[in-house]
């Protein structure tokens, strides 16, 4: 009696709304690689995570302040006096930085089974937008609190602007609205923060997941399984998403959570790295910390941009090492996706790449002393040249012939 | 009439005109949200200009007071730090300040109006941290002769915030515009010329 009240109603619901349509498409019969392997957990970790920081995000501007005299006491008061508020804010920050550890394990499987090729191109540029947006979600995320390094941190990016000529001082005026990092900057990075960003954040994501299913998910052999079908039209490697693969990302979710848990409750300030030490003290304009450095997810970044001599050439290097990411699908003119198919060449190219990339991000978060501005510089090239002789290196690659059907390794 | 064929170039015309006039009108639409950013009336009033007593500041020492929000540092010089002004100009990008980072009236070798008082806004041309004041001769490498240095990406400048080559920072330190009320009486964010 219940299911076929339940039955009549989808019905009814269907003439006036494409909703069994939807589920299909996108759950029940959307076939995925039947051979998906741990690197798959990350996209759907990050639209858990996207969820948890608008939720405690909506609940934190319940108590949030955007002045420059209460910022600092609000989120203060968050902490000891709002019933669970601690709990709510530890969840933002430490979801902040999860959200770049997950991204960047989720581009990171994406450049290991060559995910951003043909014919996947758009899937990729559309996930690089949600980056840049990440990016500046934090941006703006990391001068509500009115600590000093949230002040410094605003006042030394915003300042990048500057480097460009003829329009750059006015233009940082108009960015901050002052003459320096003020209230005002602060009461307009709220509202970018908490309105304008996540909405087109949750565009892009909604743009990134119908970009996907139209083409369909790649996997860790690179073979596009929509070759072979049945006489259902059915790939004969692929499995309906549900129930297979969202039971399988509710198990990648409670290990993920048993992670994030211990960080939360144990450790939130990750030993100043998710929440650095002057931010304590609240934003002083008259007082620069005697070591400024990003949080750890854009120290990469920053090490490239101190490691050039010259401002104006620093902020394009940095720009543009960012942007490059846009341009991977063009880049790699290799005849194979994955990883485990390509030779030496580029195996060697993406293990210097990575051990860059890291060295980097240790780089940037520490003072710049001779000789690690010496090394940055040296990964710095490296992190270039990983790009621009890619298109040399991905066609001299010996590969290795790649089989019909996908298998699991 | 509506057998009529349709007139091919007519409708290009009017879809073109009316793109275009429907651009302007989008373009001058979002002219009120663009110009909303700028400082506003508040924010250029509590901008205005501020006085300083120098009377108290000993040769050597150095303070800071806020204009626009900014550091200000005031210097009073000694003759022997205005001496060694020209002793580091082969290390300097810009020594005669050929970039106008100064008011005209602190175009010269001092970069101030009066020789020992030093007016500088105490922020990095890099990208904007607050030098630390380091007079002592040495103390921030072998051959300092006593300038300000850069604790966030190491730039240096000199005792008339002249930046050193090889640093990140691409100019001089900014001079503010200031006057003189009185012979001990700095009002800094206005002059003469203003």
């Amino acid at each position: 009696m219940i299911q076929l009240l339940g039955r009549r109603l989808i019905g009814w619901v269907d003439e006036r709304f494409p909703l069994s349509k939807l589920w299909n498409e996108h759950l029940a019969h959307y076939y995925a690689p039947k051979n998906f392997n741990f690197w798959y957990y990350f996209g759907s970790l990050a639209l858990f995570i996207l969820a948890n920081q608008i939720i405690t995000g909506i609940w934190l501007t319940m108590n949030y302040t955007p002045t420059a005299e209460e910022a600092f006491g609000s989120v203060e008061y968050i902490m000891r006096e709002v019933p669970w508020g601690w709990l709510l804010r530890y969840l933002h920050s430490t979801g902040a930085s999860f959200f770049f550890i997950v991204i960047y394990l989720h581009m990171f499987r994406g450049i290991l089974y060559g995910s951003y090729q043909k014919p996947r191109e758009l899937v990729w540029l559309i996930g690089m937008f949600i980056f840049l947006c990440l990016m500046a979600e934090a941006f703006f995320g990391y001068l509500l609190p009115w600590g000093n390094m949230s002040f410094w941190g605003a006042q030394v990016i915003t300042s990048l602007f500057s480097a460009i000529p003829f329009v750059g001082e006015s233009l940082v005026e108009w960015i901050r609205g002052d003459y320096n990092v003020t209230g005002v900057t602060l009461n307009r990075f709220f509202a970018l923060h908490v309105v304008a960003v996540p909405l087109v954040f949750v565009g892009l994501v909604g743009f990134h997941l119908l970009a996907l299913h139209e083409v369909g998910s790649n996997n860790p052999d690179g073979i596009e399984i929509k070759k072979l079908k049945n006489e259902a039209g059915v790939p004969l490697d692929g499995i309906p998403f549900h129930p297979y693969y969202t039971v399988k990302d509710i198990a990648g979710l409670a290990g993920f959570l048993i992670i994030f848990c211990a960080v939360v409750f144990f450790i939130p300030d990750m030993g100043g790295f998710f929440l650095e030490s002057p931010n304590f003290e609240p934003a002083d304009p008259l007082k620069t910390p005697t070591h400024i450095a990003p949080v750890w997810y854009m120290t990469p970044y920053y090490a490239i941009l101190r490691a050039i001599p010259d401002k104006l050439a620093g902020v394009i290097a940095m720009g543009a090492s960012i942007g490059v990411w846009f341009l991977l699908p063009w880049l790699d003119r290799s005849s194979v996706k994955s990883i485990r198919y390509r030779g030496l060449l580029y195996k060697g190219a993406l293990s210097l790449f990575v051990v860059s990339f890291l060295c980097l991000g240790y780089l940037g978060a520490n003072p710049p002393t001779p000789t690690l501005v010496v090394l940055a510089r040296i990964f710095t090239g490296i992190y270039f040249l990983f790009f621009l002789l890619m298109p040399v290196y991905t066609t001299l690659d010996k590969v290795k012939p790649v089989p019909e059907r996908v298998h699991y390794s | 009439m509506d057998t009529q064929e349709m007139d091919g170039s007519r409708r290009r015309f009017l879809t073109a005109t009316a793109s275009v006039i429907g651009g302007v009108g989008i373009a001058a639409a979002s002219f009120p949200f663009l110009a909303s950013w700028a400082p506003s009336v508040k924010a250029r009033a509590l901008g205005a200009p501020v006085e300083v007593d120098i009377s108290k500041i000993e040769p050597g020492q150095k303070i800071t007071v806020a204009w626009r929000g900014q550091p200000i540092f005031v210097v009073h010089r000694t003759r022997e730090e205005l001496d060694s002004l020209s002793l580091v100009t082969t290390h300097l990008r810009d020594p005669s300040s050929q970039e106008s980072q100064q008011p005209a009236y602190a175009d010269n070798l001092y970069r101030s109006i009066k020789p020992d008082i030093l007016v500088l806004v105490g922020i990095c041309t890099h990208l904007g941290c607050v030098p630390l004041f380091k007079p002592e001769v040495a103390s921030v490498e072998a051959g300092w002769e006593g300038g300000f240095f850069c604790p966030c990406h190491g730039s240096k400048y000199d005792l008339a915030g002249r930046v050193y080559k090889g640093v990140p920072a691409p100019f001089n330190l900014t001079v503010p515009p200031y006057k003189y009320v009185k012979d001990t009486l700095l009002l800094i964010g206005e002059d003469t010329v203003a």
